[in-house]
């Protein structure tokens, strides 16, 4: 991500028009992504820095295995 | 209390015919900015959402490539309104000049009106009042009806311009806010047929006299649709008047145990509460609004977890089914909610209810989920009694009856989109 700077934040989101509730998000990254009693993805976290490469690493590999492609990470730009 | 604004002359027998509308009201000025003027009046939108109609205009009037089309919502697809369908029928020139003004101020070149085409008659209305306006300036915008499919999400802004635009009635998905609404590449305004109609009268007498009645921040008029106990009518109201003097006008006679506010995906309030105003301040602290200007009345002998129930049923057979949890989560709503009317297995549905409220608000691509799960919540609150009485294994004493006019639901092979 060219656009990581120091402490910004991330988080993933959902389309949920493009979303058919594969649940690929959810065991790719378990830690971000839960799912409901129908099968489609919960964000659990809403927003996680930019510079915690574990879960930028576990989101970005969400949104690659995404089959919808319903998902991207959003920068949280600083209010 | 009875202040007739847009509705002016109601009830007629016939719609207004352009010299009737002319002698009433005069030619709409040819001013060319209103913008000043609704931001002064406070105008805000009467088909639920209540953003300020000023601001809207501003926020378009400043994008890049300009506005080139002023698409008038008519479509009303809350079964517990009538507003638009009277307005449009008393005087649709009101409606047409509100959105002439607004497309002068913008300078967009063209106006439509969409109303849904299971109503033939107040389509053959609106054609006839466009073709008899008299013939326009070469700079003044075209004016248009469409008939869209009526289905209750089909009135949804986005899913309106995603007709507009591709012919279907699927509400988009816009992550981005204020989201600017397009057709082709060109912004678009979307308003209300009442809020038009009001435009068209601020064109005409000014922000003062707007603000003459109603309260502080929601000056001017609602035409309120009142229904349950009572044969369904509308009635023009200003802000704040309360909710019991609007219904007793409408000829509730009996103090109901409850009110629904605000339309189907609305907020169910307590009988008792009903001398707070008709606005949104006063409203506010039982966490309800004035939504499209519904007051549907419950009467004593109803179950308000049933007419919840049969409420939810229709309003998850309308989901446009394109996000999982308001095409699976609505339908297990209403289930849960008829078993809990019925008694049997209450208090696990009861929580389950719950959780699966909070799980489904706030994931579908419009706010159609989110409406029901408000719905849903409040009857939990306001008939908490009854939710009691039912979790400890009592059906419903009043069963039988059902207030809350909900229309059949269609099959999912029935359902039109295009």
């Amino acid at each position: 991500m060219a656009i990581r700077k120091r402490g910004a934040s991330f988080r993933l989101v959902v389309d949920p028009v493009r979303c058919d509730g594969y649940g690929h998000c959810h065991e790719l990254a378990p830690e971000l992504v839960t799912l409901d009693e129908w099968g489609y993805p919960i964000i659990t976290a809403n927003a996680f820095p930019g510079n915690d490469r574990e879960l930028m690493r576990s989101a970005q590999l969400a949104v690659r295995g995404c089959p919808r492609m319903a998902l991207v990470i959003e920068r949280i730009s600083a209010q | 209390m009875s202040l007739h604004r847009v509705l002016t002359g109601a009830p007629r027998s016939a719609p207004a015919t352009y010299a009737e509308h002319v002698a009433q009201f005069g030619e709409l000025p040819r001013t060319i900015d209103i913008t000043k003027e609704l931001l002064a009046s406070g105008l805000t939108g009467h088909g639920g959402a209540a953003f300020p109609t000023g601001k809207k205009v501003e926020l378009l009037k400043n994008q890049r490539h300009g506005v080139q089309f002023v698409v008038v919502n008519a479509m009303e697809g809350e079964p517990a309104s009538m507003k638009d369908r009277v307005l449009l029928s008393t005087n649709p020139h009101l409606v047409i000049d509100g959105a002439v003004a607004l497309a002068n101020t913008l300078d967009a070149d063209q106006v439509i009106i969409c109303v849904p085409r299971d109503r033939p008659k107040l389509a053959a209305i609106v054609q006839r009042a466009i073709d008899e306006r008299p013939s326009r300036a070469r700079r003044d915008a075209r004016i248009e009806l469409q008939t869209p499919p009526g289905r209750y999400v089909a009135g949804e802004e986005s899913a309106l311009v995603h007709w507009l635009n591709d012919k279907e009635t699927l509400p988009q998905y816009r992550p981005t806010r204020p989201a600017i609404l397009t057709i082709g590449r060109s912004a678009t305004l979307v308003d209300n047929a009442e809020t038009c109609a009001h435009v068209a009268l601020i064109a005409r007498y000014g922000a003062p006299w707007f603000r003459q009645v109603g309260t502080a921040n929601r000056p001017g008029t609602a035409v309120v649709t009142v229904s349950g106990a009572v044969k369904p009518a509308v009635t023009e109201v200003p802000y704040g008047t309360p909710i019991i003097d609007i219904a007793k006008k409408c000829g509730v006679t009996t103090p109901p145990q409850a009110f629904l506010l605000a339309g189907f995906g609305g907020v169910w309030i307590d009988g008792a509460e009903a001398h707070r105003g008709f606005d949104d301040d006063s409203l506010r602290p039982i966490k309800a609004t004035t939504g499209a200007g519904i007051v549907v009345a419950l009467p004593l002998n109803a179950c308000g977890i049933r007419e919840t129930a049969r409420i939810v049923r229709w309003m998850a057979g309308e989901s446009a089914r394109q996000c999982g949890p308001c095409a699976f989560g609505l339908p297990a709503l209403a289930d849960d909610l008829e078993l809990l009317a019925s008694g049997r297995r209450a208090e696990q549905t009861l929580s389950r209810l719950q959780s699966r409220a909070s799980v489904i608000e706030g994931r579908g691509a419009c706010r159609h989920p989110d409406g029901v799960v408000r719905l849903v919540r409040s009857a939990l609150e306001v008939f908490a009694a009854d939710v009691v009485r039912h979790a400890n294994g009592n059906p419903c004493v009043h069963a039988q009856s059902t207030v809350v006019h909900v229309p059949a639901t269609q099959r999912e092979e029935e359902l039109e989109w295009q």
